[in-house]
């Protein structure tokens, strides 16, 4: 039998709060640092302890990170979602479970591949404290893999000694427990199997770290100083990254003290008031959430849309509506954020697509705030914000500066004549601001959600308002020039493809897939609202544009239909929303369906 | 709407403060309030109680929510910035403008619909950060802007200007304020100068959350007989406990107080804190003993006016946080951003 290497997907099923992460995560994690590309994707349910969860992980040396269906490796440790997870093992696939209680009789396939252990009773005689032999039947399993899958054992070893520095008498018990796996499978189990993995060079200098971690670090790099928020999945550790790192990165030497105000505060209203507070006050804020903080904040949205006031909002998307399904992913939220609030209003979006993305947006959303003095909203979700994924290292020049926007000093407040807050005096729709305080007798002024003149002078003038709307229309207009482009790829083909944020992971298989069959696409992957002018050159230069992504509506398609009057007939949806990520089958599937339906010719043209 | 601009020119025989300022320096626009309402005279306190102290009229940050007491902002300290937010929500904007620039004086102006209503879980939240604010309210019971409806103050009984009682129990902000812990809560009535003044001076230089209720009757809706926040009623039933000033260190203790006795203490900032008991057996530093004292008395119908509860020693939020000194809106790249080869670390770290 041919062996076959670094391609498949294994997946782990467990019981919530049973200790399986970080042996699951030092699989991840030993594969990585061989050199194999890899995608981790956790699913789990909204409970602390008991529930089923799922870890899965793509193993691609081709670098596919998208999710694929089809599982090749289970490993089942969750008697209760056993039937589940064996009729869900691809043909050919391989079902590794404890022995220690048989098989039903009845969940046998004569299909795929047993590999029974009998880990429980291996741990019988290791350990006597009931927990520890639990906790460590997950790294027996995962010893059990590095035999079967031929893992250096070196480099899981070495990951175990690193992680318990300092707790050495935890060491012992791990690496007992890895040889007792990996000695099994050798010795009884015909290991390795006709599926291996070798080590490559695959993963390059790339790093592998989860999204949110990637924002909270940014937001330090960025230079926020006010991170309000309050708890929700799956946006909560993109403000415990933040905290954590600047409780390294943000202390004085001198007097130990914080040069940030971290603040978990009583509801996402009073998240987003902080932050238009600080940033009123001069301050780079942040918070970060997910769809129903969204709603809770609407209003003050609309305040600071009004009375143009700079702010960053990190929304974590989950399924939706209402709560949804809070532990599955989805872009269900670009509607609801583009216009959120009441009366005319609309607010510039960032879709990151990685975590380097992630990073590089937090730095950006801080200086486009600023600059463009407006809440800007960066719509990540579950599947790039919670799960390690694979990104190029973070990069930083230190000539940069921030770009803090339109702020007068008292310095430029004595050689200004004439101060209005609110007077475009450039000609780009933003005027120029003060902070509080700045000078004893210029630049004061008063900021409200009610209509005001150029000189934030309280009026019902209904001609004065409307001058100040389309002023802001202006603001918009210039907006569309700053958001971060779209990224292209035209090769002339007749068709393109169109998608944002992490519908990209699956993007380059769907693509060869699609290819393989005869159907060539270019790409757009879109990465800010408003629409730059790429974009619509792009949709006019196309005769059909698919756009992919993850939610029922086509939201990403309305908002294209709506502010670029784009003809519907042209934007066809490729749509997937049932918790997971979206993947290449998926896409695949759904465009060649579309072609076979309209008899479309398998051959583009090429232009060139 | 009509708008009339105050002259400019100042009466030469106006006094002059530390700072060399006059009155003038700490008002602002014309109020667009009804004639004799009682949140006029609370704007012209704090005029006043500024003024006294020379604080430099740009400094402060004001910050209100929505109601007839948030556009009360506008009416004083023009040379400074002010935000009316949104409804309820002046608290969190607040906190935040205080994260910012810890320097600057916070004042926030609430109502009792936007602290007691809407916005009752963001006043028990900032009382319990202990921003360094004054945070002031001004109490009239009523919804004055959408034409007399109850507010959650109003007491049970007191009818509207149509004679229909209010069935529903009240929200006493002070007791409230006490129970989670302010450091600083007063009450008093917008018709007492005399009272409310040297107040609102202390609690400006107080450090950590400073709370006062002003009971401000509003002429148009809530100041009828069967009122128990009208003029009337209010003078009728007011009990005074503590009289407090806030002198500087050099000036010249001018008292005025007939009964009681006098305590000096010793503030952060190098002022003292001036306490009269106008009831001798009242102490100020017993928290509970004034959540008691102040719920007996609510229950017999008498409004406790005064300094009810000080400590001295409070922290405020950024001792709580250990933030650094500066304002954190005054730190830059240099102070801010870790740099490449940090960045280059870190990157090592994920592989």
């Amino acid at each position: 039998m041919s062996i076959k290497y670094n391609d498949f997907v294994i997946r782990f099923a467990n019981v919530n709060g049973s200790g399986s992460a970080s042996a699951n995560g030092m699989f991840a994690k030993a594969l990585f640092r061989m050199g194999i590309p890899v995608a981790t994707r956790n699913i789990f349910p909204s409970n602390i302890q008991g529930l089923p969860t799922w870890f899965e992980v793509r193993v691609s040396e081709k670098g596919y990170l998208g999710r694929r269906e089809g599982v090749d490796i289970m490993v089942a440790m969750n008697a209760e979602t056993l039937v589940e997870d064996v009729a869900s093992i691809s043909p050919g696939g391989y079902l590794l479970y404890d022995n220690s209680k048989p098989l039903a009789k009845a969940l046998r396939r004569d299909d795929i591949h047993e590999i029974a252990i009998p880990i429980a009773a291996m741990m019988l005689p290791e350990f006597t404290d009931p927990k520890q032999r639990s906790l460590f039947k997950n790294i027996a399993y995962l010893g059990a893999l590095a035999g079967l899958l031929n893992i250096e054992f070196d480099v899981i070893t070495g990951m175990v000694s690193t992680q318990y520095k300092g707790k050495d008498a935890l060491i012992q018990p791990n690496i007992r427990s890895l040889e007792l796996g990996r000695d099994y499978a050798v010795r009884y189990l015909n290991a390795p199997l006709p599926l291996q993995v070798r080590r490559s060079d695959a993963v390059g200098d790339r790093i592998m770290i989860d999204g949110n971690d990637a924002a909270g670090l940014g937001s330090v790099y960025g230079g926020a100083t006010v991170c309000a928020w309050y708890p929700i999945t799956p946006s909560t550790s993109v403000a415990e990254s933040f905290e954590n790192h600047s409780n390294v990165l943000r202390i004085d030497k001198e007097t130990g003290q914080k040069k940030f105000a971290f603040l978990q505060v009583e509801d996402e209203l009073a998240a987003i008031g902080v932050v238009i507070g600080a940033a009123w006050n001069g301050a780079r804020s942040f918070t970060a959430t997910s769809g129903p903080g969204i709603s809770l904040m609407s209003e003050f949205l609309g305040l600071a849309y009004f009375a143009e006031i700079p702010a960053v909002i990190w929304d974590i998307q989950r399924s939706g509506p209402s709560t949804g399904m809070p532990t599955r992913t989805q872009q269900g939220d670009l509607i609801g954020a583009a216009y959120a609030s009441h009366g005319d209003t609309k607010h510039p979006l960032l879709f990151p697509s990685t975590p380097k993305e992630c990073f590089d947006f937090a730095v950006q959303a801080l200086d486009l705030a600023d600059r463009l003095q407006t809440p800007i909203m960066v719509l990540s979700d579950l599947e790039l914000g919670m799960n390690d994924n694979l990104s190029d290292p973070f990069e930083w020049d230190d000539s940069r500066r921030y770009d803090r926007g339109k702020v007068l000093s008292a310095k430029d407040l004595d050689e200004v004549e004439v101060f209005g807050r609110y007077l475009d005096v450039d000609g780009d729709g933003i005027g120029y601001r003060t902070y509080p305080g700045t000078h004893p007798e210029k630049g004061a002024f008063f900021t409200r959600g009610t209509s005001r003149d150029e000189f934030a002078v309280y009026t019902e003038s209904g001609a004065v308002y409307q001058r100040n709307m389309e002023r802001l229309q202006k603001k918009w207009q210039t907006a569309r020039t700053m958001v971060p482009e779209a990224r292209i790829a035209n090769l002339g083909h007749s068709v393109g493809v169109l998608y944002y944020g992490t519908t990209a992971l699956p993007m380059p298989e769907a693509l060869d897939n699609l290819a393989e069959s005869g159907i060539h696409m270019d790409t757009c992957r879109v990465r800010a609202f408003p629409f730059g002018d790429q974009v619509e050159q792009f949709i006019a230069s196309h005769d059909l544009v698919f756009v992919a992504e993850q939610n029922r509506d086509g939201q990403m398609r309305l908002l294209l239909i709506n502010e670029l009057q784009t003809n519907p007939a042209k934007l066809i949806s490729v749509l997937y929303y049932a918790g997971l990520s979206i993947s290449a089958d998926t896409i695949t599937e759904q465009i060649s369906d579309y072609y076979i339906e309209n008899k479309l010719s398998r051959v583009t043209e090429v232009q060139s | 709407m009509t708008f009339v601009a105050k002259p400019r020119v100042h009466h030469p025989k106006l006094p002059v403060n530390e700072i060399g300022l006059t009155r003038r320096d700490y008002e602002g626009s014309v109020s667009t309030l009804c004639a004799g309402c009682g949140h006029d005279s609370v704007s012209a306190a704090i005029v006043q109680a500024c003024a006294e102290l020379s604080l430099p009229p740009h400094r402060f940050a004001k910050v209100s929510g929505i109601g007839c007491s948030s556009k009360t902002p506008s009416y004083f300290l023009n040379k400074s910035h002010g935000f009316n937010s949104v409804h309820g929500r002046m608290p969190s904007v607040m906190t935040g403008s205080n994260l910012a620039n810890r320097d600057l004086i916070g004042v926030g102006v609430s109502g009792d619909g936007d602290s007691a209503s809407i916005g009752f879980g963001q006043f028990a939240h900032i009382v319990r950060r202990s921003i360094n604010m004054l945070y002031l309210v001004d109490n009239n019971g009523t919804y004055g802007l959408t034409k007399g409806q109850f507010s959650a103050t109003n007491d049970k009984g007191s009818t509207s200007k149509k004679g229909v009682p209010n069935l529903y129990e009240p929200i006493d902000l002070v007791s409230s304020a006490l129970q989670i812990g302010a450091s600083f809560v007063a009450r008093s009535f917008s018709g007492d100068k005399k009272q409310l003044v040297p107040l609102i001076k202390a609690a400006l230089m107080h450090k950590g959350m400073a709370f006062i209720d002003v009971i401000s009757p509003c002429v148009a809706f809530n100041n009828h007989s069967g009122s128990t926040k009208s003029y009337e009623f209010v003078r009728d039933h007011i009990h005074n406990v503590m009289d407090a000033d806030l002198i500087m260190t050099h000036d010249e203790v001018t008292a005025d107080y007939a009964e009681g006795t006098r305590e000096d203490v010793s503030m952060p900032d190098g002022s003292t804190l001036q306490l009269y008991k106008v009831d001798a057996d009242y102490d100020p530093y017993d928290r509970v003993g004034a959540l008691n004292y102040v719920q007996r008395m609510q229950e017999k119908g008498e409004v406790v006016t005064g300094l009810l509860y000080v400590n001295p020693d409070a922290v405020e939020c950024h001792d709580i946080m250990d933030t650094v000194s500066r304002p954190l809106n005054e730190l830059t790249e240099a102070d801010l951003c870790p740099g490449s080869d940090t960045l280059a670390a870190l990157n090592q770290r994920y592989r």
